[in-house]
Order: structure tokens, then C-alpha cells, then sequence
């Protein structure tokens, strides 16, 4: 009762950061369209072990759409060509019989590849660490009902937290820029009142690091929105741009 | 210098220069439609923004903004270039949301640069320039700009030529004005789908103006219209 | 004439010859028996004996002394808790009152390994770091910020009783133990709900979008086993914003140096000095070298072995290695059998399937669980030629609310998981392979509107939507249950030290505080209970007496025969060169897992999977193919390192079930119930945490006994009828 499909996958292969890579194709039938798009290279996979042929290295973990490790740009999208989902939430029943799929590692300067489509993204690690904080250390900090805060702030602040740090944003702006990654946190933590009270340092720090790190600049295309598997909403860059101006004008 | 150094900071100078340049877009059109209703009251204008030192000041203003506005142009696409990896994408799509022209607003830039040249040789070099210098460059009085319009306009290469323009400028501007709000930090929620309406209104306003003017003369000189003014006729009404 | 006389002649010489060879015989005869008979002779053979005998005795007497040297060993390792004196309430704060502490100049010159960034690694590394220890913490993703805590729905628990229902320490703590079904360690549980509020306060500060009220108070809702609403939630995303907290804390110590962040490492083994934990081995995943690092002290969360089911809710990659490193190592391992099974998971669409997915227990909380009361209803759904809308109300059977009128549908999950598997095993199924029953929220729809339901839970019903291809409001879910966490783990004492010293267990890894089964919202408050506001204390008391521990070379042979024990465990598999991918090895033990040591276990059948999992261990150690490089980025050895280790936890899971003959929490031995089929404990056999000590390679590990006293709480029944 399972439907199937036959698909070519066009995969970029490459065995190292500094080893020159290309695509390879493949040829996989009878693919089961409730498969997710992962399971789809498990069973490839499986299927290059057989051959006694290395497996194609590919970044995955919860596949539940929530961790943020899988990437995959696939069809000329970040996650594959459905909206507001992850690629190990993408399924099979997305593709066409006979269609042919490429999948390409992020490509960006922040994001060098370490292998086939694995990419390294410490880059965003780094900019949390100059500033996507509030400074509170453990213990000593007033009780959770001390600070009223509107219900439509902590929601606003809930949907810019959901950002799950994929680097789909920076793989989908076609200046390679991270301003919707960096613009969630910094936005999140300007809503609440926790996080006011170093937001001028925070938006600073954050966008002076991400600069540093190579990402492009922004400019307003839309396309980080479009494709955030989160649905982290563009507005969230506007208040980043008036969090960092305004500490700027203050200085 | 946070305005050179940091891409917020770029992105901030891109947005204040283009608003600003969409700014005097809008009032250029606004005058320009004068030259339909009046075009003495039109030259008039011009004359009025002839070589006087507000007007000079203002000039070399706006072209100081349309350079950086360029220059910023230029530098940020090749850092962004460079930011997007050696390797480029073999396959990309295009997304829904996604306006055409945001991903395109170098190679508008480059057709409103063109344009710009074009225009600025048929009517500033012969009108404000003129004056300022002294030398004769066209064959009217430099405050004449009614007759200008009615000389140039009869030509329907450029009548095509200038509505091309016109259509590239309405689609730079159709991205630009509202991304130079959200880039100012002028947007949320609520406000993103208005400024994207707010500026759509005013690009298709500027554009239409401009074009009208275009279309209006064309038609007015097929019609076998006779000069609108006399030379320095208008200039002298005033001063 | 001549002839005959030479005949004669002949035979009286053969005759002659005859009598003088058997002379000699005799002769010779007689002179051995005097020999054989003389006493010195007589005397070696004695001596020869009685050397032979008294060896023999002394290997009886040697062994004999060794079993009851092992058997004094065992009896003075009688398992200490360290559960500190006083009532109840008192316990932890009298702790803190007299434990030691190390003071800041000294902190500085004392290095921390964590291992595992989820909520408990990352927020002790954070903490820990914030009091001014030096912290080296691993993880095996490319960030920290991807420990499978991330994917934790539903929400946390704590005491705060902001909604005024009743709530209070002691009614959280009662119901953690009562939902474990008392088998948890009191001490632990009263000082878990204890802090749980700190945790909720801690949270707020850091950031953390928890859901509010249009007033800007926190929102609470209701989970299973519970009958107050003390769940704190961030929409169907709460583990992730904790995880985010923590590992934003986490990032600002690694922003001022106090914390060193090794990504894409996986620990391999733990090195021991002078019986201290002094440092660990560690793969480089992308380089494959194997490094050493040295600390003074080594804290582990590397969270449940749930994947040693391969088909579970946890990440691809989780995995249970670092436990079984530490049990190889000497540390207890405390209750593998417990296991939880959700009830409300995706249920398995096709053998390709590489994980499962859960639906927050949040659901429950409006949604209603159903099967048909007709077979020939389920018969027709099975065969796809209904959907659960078209069943009329009066044909349905809301069996948890039939079954629990006090709990109804929130119910603690192993009693739902094992409803739900009755009804199927009865043939009430609703799905092709007749393991699915429905989650319906038709009536939530009717009672509260579509608009209400969608934003209390559109995200979860938008990811079942993807995933199914089914839309969940108008046909109701499939749900069926999954193996989802392990109460199991390292067995740690009252400090969350093992049984190594220096070696501290937190988090999902160790065994402690949710006894044979965890409720709901609990996993959160246990991960960050420890990392903030526990193991940064108890660690100290440790430490103090380790300040003047200079660090140590990882040059030194306890070092480097760790090390060598790796690379040669990881040539060994290399080179095995079989036919048989990890994955498919992997998928035959998750099916014996789940067929024996899942929800409904017997003598017989654990004794088979005991046997078959002999089976798996040959097979993998004989037909394993690992492509690839070891000093390269290679999965397949990441993988067939951890499936070796899962191999092991599978055998030691089936033993501790086949030992525990009673049923409690999430273990169900079908020889015990009632007889309304409820687990029935053995609490005069049974009220004990079972610790299996590792006694080699192919050896049968010993098990000691932590007894459970329980001093403040009457143990019952289990009750969520009335």
C-alpha cells in the first residue's frame, strides 16, 4: 500500500575542507514517498556500504526538527523545497517519480565544509558566545513572578527564541549574511526585561563578532525568512537595526 | 567608525542615502508635474533652483549621497560576493516571498545610473550647469526647462528609453524604500506588511509622475503642439 | 637314525633355554617386588602424594579465600549513599551547612571535565565555571546547543503553587516517588523538588520565554501523574528554551575563557589514577585522532542508553557509551531495566523507519484517547476502509477513562503505554499494522474552539500533519508507544558521585530520583536540578581535599594504556571487514530489545534474548563492515563504536529484568499483576536499587543492592483508579 518512487540524486561529494569536490550521481528506486528525506539517504547509504563504498557524510541528530543539526540545500532550498520544516521533516511524498534531486552542502564563507555535506557552523557558536547572554550567574536571581511581562512580549520574544541556530539564514541570503540568526537573539532578550538591560552592549557585541567572522551583509531580501525552518519572522532584523543604532547614537 | 565598519552600521548609510535620494525622487516629481499643468509656473522652478547657493549646496549634497549611496552599493556586493563561499550553488530557486527585485538592486542601480548620465546630459548639463558656468551647452535659455522637456519628449527613442528607466526605478524603489525603513529599525510585526505598502504607494506615485510628464509631451508634440513657452519669458514673469 | 637324535637334541635345548628365561623372569621378579616393597621407595611415592594433594588443597584453599576475599569485598562495599542526617526537610540544607568548600584562589588551579552539553552538562559546566573552576566540556554535535534535551516538548515542573491549587515541595516529591512507584531514593527526590523552583526563577532570569498569562504571570499546565498544575512550559518547545538558557549561560563562560568547548568529540574512555577519575580519551570526530585530557575531577552526562532499542525518541546519536566506559571502569550500574515507554508516540510506518517521533504528553491534557469498542470497527480501520471520524461516539471506547475515572487520560505514561498495548494485543488496533491507538481532540475543537486548540498546540499538530500526511483536526492522531527515556543509569550516591571517586554522574545518566518510572515534565527539572544547583556543591566537597593535586602529565602510563586499550578496540572493528552494515546489526538487536525487554516482559522471554543478544554480540564482532578511515571523519566507526557498547547494555537490561521478578513502573514482568492487569511490586524481595558491578571481559557482572528504606512515605499501590 506504500507508494514509491525512483529518484536521481545529484550529491555533492567531497572528502575534506581542503579536497576540491564535485557532484555524484545516484540512482535509487523504490523509494517509499512516507520515507523522510534522511531515512531516503539511510537506505542510500545502507546501499554504498553494500558496495563496499564510503557513505555520504551528512549532518543529522534529532530528526524531529528541533536540534538543528541537519542541513542540506537541496533543489535550490535550504531544507528542501517545503515551508517552515527542517530537512529530517521533509518526506518523500515531496519529490516526483523519475525527479532528479541535488543536494549541496550551506554554502557560504562562515560555513567551510568538512566533508560531503557536513559543514562546520561554530561560527554561530562564536557569536552566542560575545553576547547572546543575560549575565546572570547561578543562584541569586529574583523569583520567576517578580517582573510581570506582557503576554504578547513573551510571545513575541517565544517566536524569535525558537531560531534552532541550523544556519539555513546564512545558506539561503545570497550575501551569505547571518543578520536573522544574530537579530532572533537579540531581539528575543530586547523584549523581555531580563535581557534589556545590556541590550545596547548585546546587540553590539554580537554584530561586531558576526562581521568579524566573514558572514555578508544584509539587505533586506527576505529569502533568511522565507527559509527559516522556524519561521523566525523578518521584523525580528528591524529591531536588531534599532537596538544597534540606538546604542550607537548613545555612545 | 561604526558607519564604515560594521554591516548594520553599511547597512544603515545605504538606507538614510536611498531614503533620502527617494525623498528627492518625490520631490522632483512633484515639480516635474508642474511642467504639465504650467510650464511657466515650471520654469519658474527652475529658475528658482538655478545657480543660487541653496541650490548648489543642495546639488552637490544630493550628488554627495548618490555617490556613497553607489560607492556603498559597490563595496557591499563584493564583500557579499565573497561572504558567499569560492563554491557557488549549482542549483538555487527562487522563494515565494522573495521580491524579484531585492536580489537585483545592483543591476537596477546600474540601468538608474545610466539613465542618470542620460538625464543628467539632456537637462542638468543644459540647464544648471549652464548656468553656474556660464557656457552655453543647449540650444535654450537655461531656465527654460519647459522647453527641454517639449524638445526631448518629441523624441520617441527617448520617450522608450526614459519610461525603461522609469520601470527600473520603480522596481529599485519598490524594494528600497521600505527596506531603507526596516534598515533605519522602522518595522515589526504589524508595521513590515504596511512599510512594504507604504512603499510600493510611493514608488508606483514617483514613477507615475515621472512617466507622465514622458507620455504627456510625447502626445502633446504628436498633437502638433505648439512651443509651451517662450524663451525667458517665464523667468522674467518672476524675477 | 642321525636325524631323529638331532630332533631330540634340539627340543631339550629349546627346552633348556625355556626354564633358565623363566628363572630369570622370576629372578628378576622378585628382586623389583623387593625393591618396589623397600622403604625408601615407599617413602618418595608418599612424598610424591602428599606434595600432589597438598598443592591440589592449597588452589581449594586459594580459591575458596579469594570468593570469600570478593565475598568480604562485597561486604564492605556494601553500598553507601551518603544520604546525610536529620528529617526529610532538612536534609539537603544541612548538607550545604557542613559540607566542604574550595575558595576561590584554589578553584583556579582545578580543572573540571564534563562530558555531555544537554541541560545538565551544559549547566553545570556553565556553573561550575561561573564559581571559577577551569571547565573542559565535549560534546559529540557540532555545537553544544544541539544535546538531545533540545527535543524536550512538553514542559517543567516545579513547586511555585502560583496557581494556587495545592501544590507544594512535599506534594511534588510524594508524587515523583509515588509515580516511580517507590523505587527512587527519598533524600534525592525531596532535594529535587526542593530546588525545582530555584530552577523556574533561575530560567526567568536568563531569558527563558516561558508561556504567561495576559495578566505577565507564568502559565502552568497539567501532566500526567499529577493532579495539580505545576508544569511551566515555552509553547511545545520547553526543553529547547531551557537548553538554550543553559547553553547561553555555558556560552558567556566559554566568551570569558573559563570554559574550553570541545565539539565533535566523543569520549571513549575514562583514565583512572590511584583509583581517582583523573581525565579522559577522546576521538576527535572530524580528524579522528585520539587525544588525552587530564582533571581533577570528571563529571559525565551523556544522557540514556534509550538507543539501544534503535528504534527510540532519543537522537540518532545518542548513545550509552560513556556509561558503559564507567561501568567498565568499576561504577555501578544501577537499574538498567527500568526503561520508559511513551505512550504517545508516531507510531513505526516501514522497516526504513530510523527513529520515532513523540507528541508531547501535553496533549493529553485535551486530547482523548480511544479505540474502537467493536473488532469489526478495528478490522475496518486496519484495512483502511474507515477513518476515526467516521466511528460514531457510542462506539468508542475511552478505555484510560473507562479503566482510571481519577486520572483519566493523565494517567502516568507506563500505565497508559501498557493500555494502549492490551487494546492493541486484544486486536483493537487502528492502523495497518494494528499498533496504533487515536488521540482525538474533536472534542477539545467543540469545548474550546479550533483557534484556542491551534495555539495551545499547532506546532505539534503541524508536525504530525508533515509527518503522517494526515490533518489532526479533522481525523483523529495515531498514536502508539515508544521507548523515550531511561530511568536507569550510573549509579551515583546522595553527592552524584559513582562508586570511582572523582567520577560524578548527572542528568538523564545516572540512575537517581525517578525510580522505576519518571513522570512527565521531570526529566527537565532532574537535568538542571543537577547542574545547577546540586553537583556544583557536592563536586566541592570532593575538590576541597584535591587542592593540593598538582595537574597531572597525560603522558603517564595509566594514560597511554587507555589510550592503546581505544586504538586497539577500534583496529579490532576495523578490521573485522565483514558484510554486515552497523545499522542492520543495530535494527536485530532493537527488535529483540522490543520484543523481549519492551513493554510486557517474561522469565522466558528474557532468557531468549539473553541468548539472542550471545547471537548479536558474534555477529557484530565477526560480520561488521566499517568503510572508511580511522584517522578521517568516519560515522560508521562512530557508530559501530557505540553499537558495541549498546550490545552490552541490552544483555545487562535483560539481566536486571530476569533478576527483578516483580513489576513496577516501566518494568512489567508479566508473571506479576493483578488481576485487573495493573503491575504488582514485590516490595518485600524487590524494594532495593540492583547495582551491577562489571567483573570483566565475558564475565557475569556481580549485582549488589542499594536497599530503599523508605522513612517518610508509606509505600502503596499505585493508584490513579480513585
Amino acid at each position: 500500500m506504500d507508494k514509491t518512487i525512483n529518484i536521481t540524486l545529484k550529491v555533492w561529494r567531497q572528502a575534506g575542507p581542503k579536497a576540491p569536490g564535485k557532484f555524484e550521481t545516484y540512482k535509487l528506486d523504490n523509494v517509499s514517498t512516507d520515507a523522510s528525506f534522511l531515512e531516503m539517504l539511510d537506505i542510500l547509504n545502507e546501499q554504498l556500504i553494500k558496495e563496499h563504498k564510503e557513505p555520504i557524510a551528512f549532518d543529522h541528530d534529532c530528526r524531529e526538527g528541533i536540534c538543528g543539526m541537519c542541513s542540506l540545500y537541496i533543489n535550490g532550498h535550504p531544507h528542501g523545497p517545503d515551508s517552515a520544516i527542517t530537512t529530517c521533516q521533509l518526506h518523500m511524498r515531496k519529490f516526483k517519480d523519475g525527479e532528479t534531486i541535488t543536494v549541496e552542502p550551506w554554502r557560504s564563507n562562515a560555513f567551510p565544509v568538512i566533508k560531503d555535506l557536513m559543514v562546520d557552523r561554530r561560527a554561530y557558536d562564536k557569536i552566542i558566545q560575545a553576547g547572546g547572554f543575560v549575565s546572570v550567574n547561578t543562584g541569586g536571581v529574583p523569583d520567576a513572578n517578580a517582573i510581570p511581562i506582557p503576554k504578547a512580549k513573551a510571545d513575541e520574544a517565544m517566536d524569535d527564541a525558537s531560531c534552532i541556530g541550523c544556519g539555513a539564514c546564512a545558506a539561503a541570503c545570497k550575501n551569505g549574511s547571518a543578520m536573522l540568526f544574530v537579530a532572533a537573539k537579540v531581539s528575543q532578550l530586547a523584549l523581555l526585561p531580563q535581557g534589556k538591560v545590556e541590550a545596547a552592549k548585546r546587540a553590539k557585541a554580537m554584530v561586531a563578532k558576526m562581521d568579524e567572522l566573514g558572514f555578508g551583509n544584509c539587505t533586506n531580501t527576505g529569502a533568511c525568512a522565507a527559509e527559516c525552518p522556524k519561521s523566525v519572522p523578518l521584523s525580528a532584523i528591524a529591531r536588531l537595526n534599532r537596538e544597534f543604532i540606538c546604542a550607537k547614537f548613545q555612545d | 567608525m561604526w558607519l564604515f565598519n560594521s554591516s548594520v552600521g553599511r547597512k544603515f548609510v545605504m538606507g538614510i542615502t536611498g531614503a533620502a535620494l527617494a525623498l528627492f525622487l518625490l520631490f522632483h516629481a512633484t515639480m516635474n508635474i508642474v511642467v504639465i499643468v504650467s510650464p511657466s509656473g515650471y520654469n519658474a522652478i527652475c529658475a528658482f533652483l538655478g545657480a543660487n547657493w541653496y541650490a548648489i549646496v543642495g546639488t552637490l549634497g544630493l550628488a554627495a549621497l548618490a555617490l556613497i549611496h553607489i560607492i556603498y552599493a559597490f563595496v557591499l556586493t563584493i564583500m557579499n560576493y565573497r561572504a558567499r563561499g569560492s563554491v557557488r550553488y549549482a542549483v538555487t530557486d527562487r522563494q515565494e516571498q522573495v521580491e524579484w527585485s531585492s536580489k537585483n538592486m545592483l543591476v537596477l542601480g546600474f540601468i538608474i545610473l545610466a539613465g542618470l548620465c542620460l538625464h543628467l546630459y539632456n537637462f542638468w548639463f543644459k540647464m544648471q550647469f549652464a548656468e553656474i558656468t556660464g557656457i552655453e551647452t543647449g540650444a535654450f535659455d537655461p531656465h527654460n526647462g519647459a522647453a527641454y522637456v517639449q524638445e526631448l519628449f518629441a523624441n520617441p527613442v527617448y520617450c522608450v528609453v526614459y519610461l525603461v528607466w522609469l520601470l527600473g526605478l520603480w522596481f529599485h524603489l519598490s524594494h528600497g524604500i521600505w527596506s531603507s525603513m526596516h534598515s533605519i529599525g522602522w518595522s515589526n510585526n504589524k508595521w513590515l506588511v504596511r512599510i512594504k505598502w507604504i512603499g510600493k504607494i510611493l514608488a508606483t506615485l514617483i514613477v507615475l509622475m515621472f512617466a507622465s510628464v514622458v507620455v504627456y509631451y510625447f502626445v502633446y508634440n504628436i498633437c502638433g503642439g505648439a512651443d509651451v513657452v517662450e524663451t525667458g519669458k517665464a523667468v522674467s514673469l518672476l524675477f | 637314525m642321525a636325524k631323529k637324535d638331532n630332533k631330540q637334541d634340539l627340543a631339550k635345548a629349546v627346552k633348556n633355554v625355556k626354564e633358565a628365561i623363566t628363572d630369570a623372569v622370576d629372578a628378576v621378579t622378585d628382586k623389583v617386588k623387593d625393591v618396589v616393597n623397600s622403604p625408601e621407595v615407599q617413602e618418595a611415592v608418599d612424598t610424591v602424594a602428599e606434595k600432589v594433594s597438598s598443592v591440589v588443597n592449597e588452589v581449594k584453599d586459594a580459591v575458596s579465600d579469594k570468593i570469600k576475599d570478593i565475598k568480604v569485598q562485597m561486604e564492605n562495599e556494601k553500598i553507601d549513599a551518603k544520604i546525610p542526617e536529620g528529617p526529610l526537610a532538612e536534609k539537603w540544607t544541612n548538607y550545604k551547612a557542613h559540607q566542604k568548600l574550595v575558595n576561590p584562589a584554589n578553584k583556579r588551579r582545578l580543572d573540571i571535565i564534563v562530558v555531555g552539553t544537554g541541560l545538565a552538562g551544559a549547566s553545570a559546566a556553565a556553573s561550575l565555571a561561573e564559581m571559577g573552576f577551569n571547565v573542559l566540556s565535549f560534546c559529540i554535535q557540532d555545537s553544544p546547543r544541539r544535546a538531545h534535551s533540545i527535543a524536550a516538548q512538553g514542559g517543567i515542573n516545579a513547586a511555585k503553587n502560583y496557581q494556587n491549587d495545592g501544590d507544594s515541595v512535599y506534594r511534588l516529591f510524594y508524587d515523583t516517588i509515588k509515580g516511580g512507584d517507590y523505587r527512587a531514593r527519598e533524600a534525592n527526590v525531596y532535594r529535587l523538588a526542593e530546588v525545582s523552583n530555584n530552577i523556574i526563577d533561575q530560567c526567568v532570569a536568563q531569558g527563558v520565554p516561558f508561556a504567561r498569562e495576559y495578566g505577565g504571570l507564568l502559565d502552568n499546565r497539567s501532566f500526567g501523574g499529577a493532579q495539580v498544575s505545576r508544569t511551566f512550559y515555552a509553547k511545545g518547545q520547553t526543553g529547547q528554551q531551557l537548553l538554550l538558557g543553559a547553553y547561553s549561560a555555558l556560552s558567556r563562560q566559554i566568551g570569558k575563557g573559563k570554559v574550553k568547548m570541545y565539539s565533535r568529540y566523543e569520549m571513549l574512555d575514562v583514565v583512572i589514577i590511584d583509583g581517582r577519575a583523573r581525565g579522559i580519551i577522546a576521538r576527535n570526530l572530524v580528524t579522528g585522532k585520539i587525544e588525552r585530557f587530564f582533571a581533577h575531577a570528571v563529571v559525565i552526562g551523556s544522557g540514556g542508553y534509550g538507543n539501544t532499542f534503535f528504534l527510540s525518541t532519543n537522537a540518532m546519536a545518542s548513545n550509552g557509551s560513556a556509561a558503559m566506559q564507567m561501568y567498565r571502569k568499576g561504577a555501578y550500574f544501577a537499574n538498567p531495566c527500568f526503561a520508559q515507554i511513551h505512550p504517545t508516540c508516531i507510531p513505526v510506518h516501514g522497516d526504513y523507519q530510523s527513529k520515532l517521533t513523540l507528541m508531547s504528553e501535553s496533549l493529553r491534557n485535551d486530547g482523548r484517547i480511544w479505540v474502537p469498542k467493536k473488532l469489526e470497527d478495528a478490522k475496518a480501520l486496519q484495512q483502511g476502509k474507515k477513518k476515526g471520524r467516521d466511528i460514531p461516539e457510542e462506539d468508542r471506547d475511552y478505555y484510560l477513562e473507562r479503566r482510571y475515572p481519577a486520572f483519566g487520560n493523565l494517567v502516568p505514561r507506563d500505565v497508559a503505554s501498557r493500555a494502549a498495548k492490551e487494546r492493541c494485543d486484544a486486536g483493537y488496533g487502528v492502523n495497518s499494522t494494528g499498533l496504533a491507538v487515536f488521540l482525538d481532540f474533536s472534542e477539545a475543537i467543540e469545548r474550546m474552539g479550533k483557534p484556542a486548540v491551534e495555539a495551545k498546540y499547532g506546532n505539534l499538530f503541524q508536525m504530525y500533519e508533515k509527518i503522517v500526511d494526515e490533518n489532526p483536526y479533522e481525523n483523529p492522531m495515531m498514536i502508539y508507544p515508544a521507548i523515550h527515556y531511561t530511568m536507569g543509569g550510573i549509579w551515583v550516591d546522595y553527592e552524584l558521585m559513582t562508586s570511582i571517586k572523582g567520577l560524578f554522574c548527572i542528568g538523564e545518566a545516572n540512575f537517581s530520583d525517578h525510580g522505576a518510572n519518571r513522570l512527565g515534565a521531570s526529566a527537565l527539572m532532574q537535568g538542571l536540578a543537577d547542574g545547577y544547583f546540586v553537583l556544583p556543591y557536592t563536586i566541592q566537597n570532593y575538590l576541597a581535599d584535591q587542592i593540593s593535586v598538582p595537574r597531572m602529565s597525560t603522558d603517564r602510563p595509566e594514560f597511554e594504556e587507555a589510550e592503546k586499550a581505544v586504538k586497539d578496540k577500534i583496529n579490532k572493528i576495523m578490521s573485522i571487514k565483514g558484510s554486515r552494515s552497523v545499522d542492520s546489526i543495530h535494527r536485530e538487536l532493537g527488535l529483540i530489545m522490543w520484543e523481549f525487554v519492551g513493554m510486557g516482559r517474561t522469565e522466558a522471554g528474557l532468557k531468549t534474548a539473553l541468548e539472542k543478544i550471545k547471537e548479536i554480540r558474534k555477529l557484530f564482532w565477526s560480520e561488521v563492515y566499517v568503510p572508511g578511515r580511522i584517522d578521517d571523519l568516519n560515522v560508521e566507526l562512530e557508530k559501530a563504536l557505540r553499537l558495541a557498547d549498546f550490545i552490552e547494555i541490552g544483555e545487562l537490561m535483560a539481566r536486571d529484568a530476569l533478576m527483578r521478578e516483580e513489576s513496577c513502573g516501566g518494568h512489567f514482568r508479566e508473571e506479576y499483576q493483578t488481576p485487573e492487569g495493573e503491575a504488582l511490586r514485590q516490595d518485600d524481595k524487590f524494594s532495593f536499587a540492583s547495582c551491577w558491578k562489571y567483573m570483566g571481559e565475558g564475565q557475569e557482572p556481580v549485582m549488589l543492592k542499594e536497599p530503599l528504606d523508605y522513612e517518610f512515605v508509606t509505600r502503596q499501590t499505585r493508584n490513579y483508579k480513585s
